[in-house]
């Protein structure tokens, strides 16, 4: 689908290590190499940084106790204190989403810029989500889908309207991040072909789109903070919903 | 009309969801400002919300942005 200069190449899968169990495709590609990279790097980061942990933090354990703070003050705001033992969830899936985010900006491929991959984590997060709404109030759940105080002649209306909300959210919690990511790579590369299109002949206009790559690189580090807080924000409100019912 | 150019006009059309992103994220950053300058003191508190919601915009805009590229290499 992509030649070599086109800014979709940068996310193009290649196999790594070819492993073809009764004819399925699981190969080890260099998507599935920098999300073990994710892993590891996050876990060499918290482990690290608690090994000599000491009552006043230093810097390193300060960084780690930031996100562990920041994660779990966002679960007591958005999910209460029921929400306590949904901390590693969330906690992961916010460490993984920003770590490959980030990579992704730093020459790496985007994991997160493959819809199967955020597709799997939304996907995950809702059937979760699902299984504490059944385990905690059983078939009572099902209330969910019709909105306590409206009106009866409305019920006819809204519960399809419900139940679509509630389908569709594997589907825009994962289209989110994956748009997002695909956007500010596409938008980078399409800038690098500005500056080598236009540097021959005209230089100082190529310098117009060399100028703008920095600051294009600053939002997308933004976006890459800000989609995986979305992410994990998202999957509290969702966990809130469940566990509470209220609506 | 050849497929080729409706498919281009298609994916052109898809990407104006880009401009709503636009005027929601005018509003947004307006109302923030207009907040911010109302009640200085405020303006720390403040800073997280317009973020989130910065996102969560865009990402709607972004939706047209899959669709025109689904329509030019789905």
């Amino acid at each position: 689908m992509a030649d070599a200069h086109s800014p979709l190449a940068q996310f193009e899968i290649k196999t790594l290590l070819p492993l073809h169990p009764g004819g399925i495709d699981v190969s080890f590609t260099n998507a599935s190499l920098i999300m073990a990279v994710v892993v590891g790097l996050v876990t060499i980061f918290i482990v690290a940084g608690m090994s000599k942990a000491t009552i006043v933090p230093g810097r390193f354990q300060g960084m780690v106790e930031f996100f562990y703070e920041f994660i779990a003050n966002l679960l007591k705001e958005n999910t209460g204190p029921k929400g306590k033992a949904f901390f590693p969830l969330v906690f992961s899936l916010f460490m993984f989403i920003l770590g490959c985010n980030l990579i992704g900006l730093f020459g790496a491929i985007t994991v997160t810029s493959h819809i199967v991959v955020t597709f799997a984590l939304a996907f995950m997060v809702i059937s979760v989500v699902t299984v504490v709404g059944f385990v905690k109030h059983g078939t009572h759940y099902f209330s969910y889908f019709a909105p306590a105080g409206a009106p009866m002649w409305l019920m006819p209306l809204m519960i399809p309207l419900e139940i679509i909300s509630y389908l569709i959210r594997p589907i825009s919690l994962s289209v989110r991040l994956f748009a997002n990511m695909v956007a500010g790579h596409v938008m980078l590369g399409v800038l690098g072909t500005f500056v080598v299109g236009l540097g021959g002949l005209f230089f100082a206009l190529g310098a117009i789109p060399l100028a703008a790559i920095p600051l294009i690189f600053a939002l997308e580090v933004l976006v890459a903070l800000l989609q995986a807080y979305v992410f994990a924000i998202l999957t509290c409100i969702y966990l809130n919903d469940a566990i509470h019912l209220a609506h | 009309m050849e497929l080729e150019a409706a498919k281009m006009i298609g994916a052109g059309i898809a990407a104006l969801a880009l401009g709503g992103a636009g005027i929601g994220l005018g509003t947004l950053f307006g109302s923030y400002m207009e907040g911010a300058f109302r009640n200085p003191e405020a303006q720390s508190k403040l800073k997280v919300n317009p973020m989130l919601a910065f996102a969560l915009i865009e990402a709607t805009g972004l939706f047209g942005f899959v669709i025109a590229m689904i329509i030019l290499f789905g």
